[in-house]
């Protein structure tokens, strides 16, 4: 993987970025930005605390220079502003960090677990009142891909045991590391789940489509993983500069409808709430935080981008090195796209006293989003789909419950190689085809429900 | 393609449409291969579908063309006239040319749009820049340089045409805007965050409610097949592009749409469908239009745009009005990635207003 150490430490290359062999100092890589501001008087003092040097060159808006200090306390702010506007994470819950190994996750990671040891020494110090406040849970996924990315076991079995020490070496309290093959999203009753998983990729012609489909199916044995270990959180941690690429993919996949759903801080349209406290974050920023404090990135599965996905990552990386500020600006157009009901955290998780006082602040962004909630959902991608069906006629039941984008590169052109396709596809995703999105039907009515008792067919 | 039996046995391959002439050709929409005269029938019959579905006219409408003598407006004068005639659409349609002032560029061009006018019979009107504003741009560029001057394109042409649909008393102006043409425009609406023009740009009749509505027939029609039905034709164009938008310039978005388009050709209309399905509240609209106080021509603010460029040029100081310089207007520009915008868009001298 190519790693770009040029252009004042911008590296697009998503995670990669970190194995410079040569672990090179921030300074270093910002050789050139130093030099270019030779004839500013002030070139070496920090914009943010004005006192100490400047060792920290961020391009973004106005061209940020800060010291260590600073430049980990303001992404930190960035993180924990996320956050705590936008109710992720509060005492009572218990949040999964998903965490492949990459820089993003790293520090989603990192900063969740700063969070919960600041949290916990709150606590520590107040346990004799009343008042106190639980403290979170964390917990960290990592899914084992190497059923479908060919992998060296013993690399594999490395890659693992770093994980396994960086999680360790986490500020405590203790986390639980939870490494879960990906052919988990069979049922135990299906011995063949690996079988299973490799005929279903290996039904998707479309490049694009494949790594899509992966997608969608790291996202259910992530679900997964959260439900049986009772989690209430999901964390992932996209950065801007994902996100953009996904921005562009979305609008480039016909998925305009639903790209709103995709990008906002919160998609409660998954049984376990997804959140993306590092929505505000740079690559660049990520990169260099995990350079400054060491962080160590596992690179285990080759994520370089096919098809369509690599084309945009090349294209946002082009535009990102034209204007810094570039990135921002595409995931800002697409923040004014209007969201859907589910991007938000439910009251119910919110109903606690310290967060209420914090949300009071932030008022404005937990006001109920209003706008019609969707009519379906795609069962392979969850896209919400807009209410008027496409148009083409399909004489497959499932295909036509499925998004045009998930019809067009994942499912199989041939009539019998669709029935094929079906049959390989994992219990969760044909009973969404079935049952619609159960989770967020069951919300809409909730309030119209009567108790169990009462229930009657 | 159909019947893994029936391809085998056939050792020749026959166009996949009529399956009787051998193909001609790889359609750039949908990669089939296929002859001429299926390749004419489809490519126009999609745009007579659009016609249709979209109500774009009415019988007995007066509809203006735009034509720069370029390949999209020569493709859509010549169809526009062939579906007029074919399923007697009962419009009365007119060429309106305008002429920039721009030596060994634009009276070439014209020169072709007067050929045109005698080959398909429709009438011409041609509207000079001289004779709106007292200015070529040759002059222009004279005075403010190279840098600027798409500036003055884009709102005087824009006007321009304005002004010469209403000479003509014409009840819609149609413009040759392909497929490509609009889902760049989706993506550089994105990457500089204009939504209010991003909700728009898909739209297939805008200025509804101004006095001319414009409209775009080529909206799904890929501009690859559009240089191919010119080329299988013979139809008569010109294609030297502006010499104040050297050849050379290729804009990323531009690239990033062909390149798009050569691993999934069915993204350009996807980008287009994203386009059109974003959810964006109703309540971003563009800023109210009102009429320009000097000439009459709507406009948001007290003067219009071209106005305000005019004022600058007639005042020696050309620079009034473009970018963030205050102007009579004196609003600041909102639009927070203009600088450096430029070299993402392909088409910088406002020939998408053709
Ligand atoms: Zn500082
Ligand atoms: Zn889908
Ligand atoms: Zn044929
Ligand atoms: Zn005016
Ligand atoms: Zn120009």
């Amino acid at each position: 993987m190519a790693c770009n150490g040029t252009g004042g430490g911008g590296c697009e290359s998503g995670g990669g970025c970190y194995n410079d062999k040569n672990n090179q100092s921030p300074t270093q890589n910002n050789n050139k930005s130093t030099s270019d501001c030779n004839n500013n008087n002030n070139r070496n003092t920090c914009l943010k605390c004005k006192s100490s040097e400047a060792t920290i060159f961020t391009g973004g808006e106005g061209g940020g220079r800060f010291c260590a200090e600073c430049f980990r306390s303001n992404l930190y702010g960035k993180f924990k502003l996320a956050v705590t506007s936008n109710a992720m994470i509060s005492p009572v819950d218990k949040v999964l960090v998903a965490f492949s190994g990459g820089a993003s996750s790293r520090v989603a990671l990192q900063f969740v677990s700063e969070m919960q040891h600041k949290a916990q020494k709150n606590f520590d110090a107040t346990a004799n009142r009343d008042r106190s406040l639980p403290v979170f849970g964390v917990g960290v996924a990592f899914i084992d891909e190497s059923e479908v990315h060919p992998i060296a076991s013993g690399d594999l079995d490395k890659a693992i045991e770093d994980i396994k020490g960086i999680v360790l070496n986490l500020a405590p309290p203790t986390k639980e590391l939870h490494v879960v093959p990906i052919r988990s999203i069979y049922s135990t009753k299906t011995n063949d789940g690996k079988e299973m998983l490799q005929n279903l990729i290996n039904t998707v012609t479309d490049a694009t489509g494949k790594e899509d489909l992966l997608t969608h199916l790291r996202m259910m044995s992530l679900q997964k993983i959260a439900i049986e270990n009772g989690y209430t959180k999901l964390v992932l941690g996209s950065c801007t500069s994902r996100i953009a690429c996904h921005v562009l993919a979305a609008t480039v996949k016909g998925q305009g409808y639903s790209l709103a759903a995709d990008i906002q801080y919160a998609d409660a349209r998954w049984e376990v709430p997804v959140v993306l406290p590092l929505r505000d974050c740079l690559m660049q920023e990520i990169n260099i935080l995990c350079n400054l404090d060491r962080l160590k990135i596992v690179e285990v599965f080759n994520d370089s981008q096919a098809g369509i996905n690599g084309l945009i990552s090349s294209f946002v990386k082009v535009l990102q090195e034209e204007n810094p500020a570039r990135e921002c600006t595409i995931v800002r157009t697409a923040g004014k796209l209007t969201p859907f009901p589910f991007n938000r955290i439910p009251e119910a998780n919110v109903d606690d006293a310290d967060l209420a006082s914090q949300r009071r602040q932030k008022r404005f962004n937990l006001k109920p989003i209003e706008s019609l909630p969707p009519e379906a959902f795609c069962p392979i991608c969850n896209s919400p789909m807009s209410c008027y069906k496409n148009s083409q006629p399909l004489d497959n039941i499932f295909g036509a419950t499925c998004c045009s984008s998930c019809q067009y590169q994942i499912l199989p052109e041939e009539p019998s190689s669709m029935d094929q396709f079906y049959s390989f596809l994992p219990e969760s995703i044909i009973s969404r085809a079935k049952n619609g999105n159960e989770k967020w039907i069951r919300e809409k009515i909730q309030d119209c429900l009567l108790s169990d008792g009462e229930d009657e067919v | 393609m159909e019947g893994g039996g029936g391809g085998e046995k056939r050792t020749m391959k026959m166009c996949c449409i009529c399956n009787q002439r051998r193909p001609a050709l790889k359609r750039p929409k949908t990669l089939q291969q296929i002859c001429r005269e299926c390749f004419y029938e489809v490519f126009e019959e999609e745009i007579h579908r659009v016609i249709i579905d979209n109500n774009l006219f009415k019988r007995g409408e007066r509809i203006a063309i735009g034509a720069s003598g370029g390949k999209d407006s020569t493709v859509l004068a010549y169809v526009m006239s062939e579906l007029n005639r074919r399923h007697n659409y009962g419009l009365d349609l007119f060429l309106l040319s305008v002429d920039e002032g721009i030596t060994g560029y634009r009276d070439d061009s014209l020169e072709t749009v007067k050929r045109n006018e005698i080959q398909y019979g429709l009438p011409l009107k041609v509207v000079s820049y001289k004779d709106l504003y007292g200015w070529t741009m040759d002059e222009i560029v004279k005075m403010i340089g190279l840098k600027n001057n798409c500036t003055f394109c884009g709102v005087f042409r824009r006007q321009a045409l304005d002004r010469g649909a209403a000479l003509l008393k014409v009840d819609k102006l149609v413009t040759g805007h392909n497929a490509d043409d609009i889902a760049e425009t989706v993506l550089l609406n994105i990457l500089r965050g204009d939504i209010a023009r991003l909700s728009r740009c898909t739209s297939i009749i805008t200025g509804e409610d101004g006095p001319i509505p414009r409209c775009k027939p080529f909206k799904y029609t890929y501009e690859k097949e559009i240089v191919m039905y010119a080329y299988f034709k013979k139809l008569d164009y010109f294609s030297t592009e502006c010499i104040y938008s050297p050849n050379a310039y290729r804009g990323f978005a531009r690239e990033f749409i062909k390149d798009l388009e050569r691993m999934r050709p069915r993204a350009i209309l996807d980008i287009i469908k994203s386009g059109e399905d974003f959810r964006i509240a109703t309540s971003t609209k563009m800023p109210e239009q009102g009429t320009c106080q000097r000439c009459g021509y709507i406009s948001s603010q007290k003067w219009c745009k071209a106005c305000v460029l005019l004022e600058g040029l007639n005042r020696g100081l050309p620079k009034l009005g473009i970018g963030r310089t205050r102007g009579v207007n004196s609003e600041p520009k909102k639009d927070d990635s203009q600088i450096g915008a430029k070299n993402i868009q392909s088409k910088p001298c406002g020939s998408l207003d053709f």
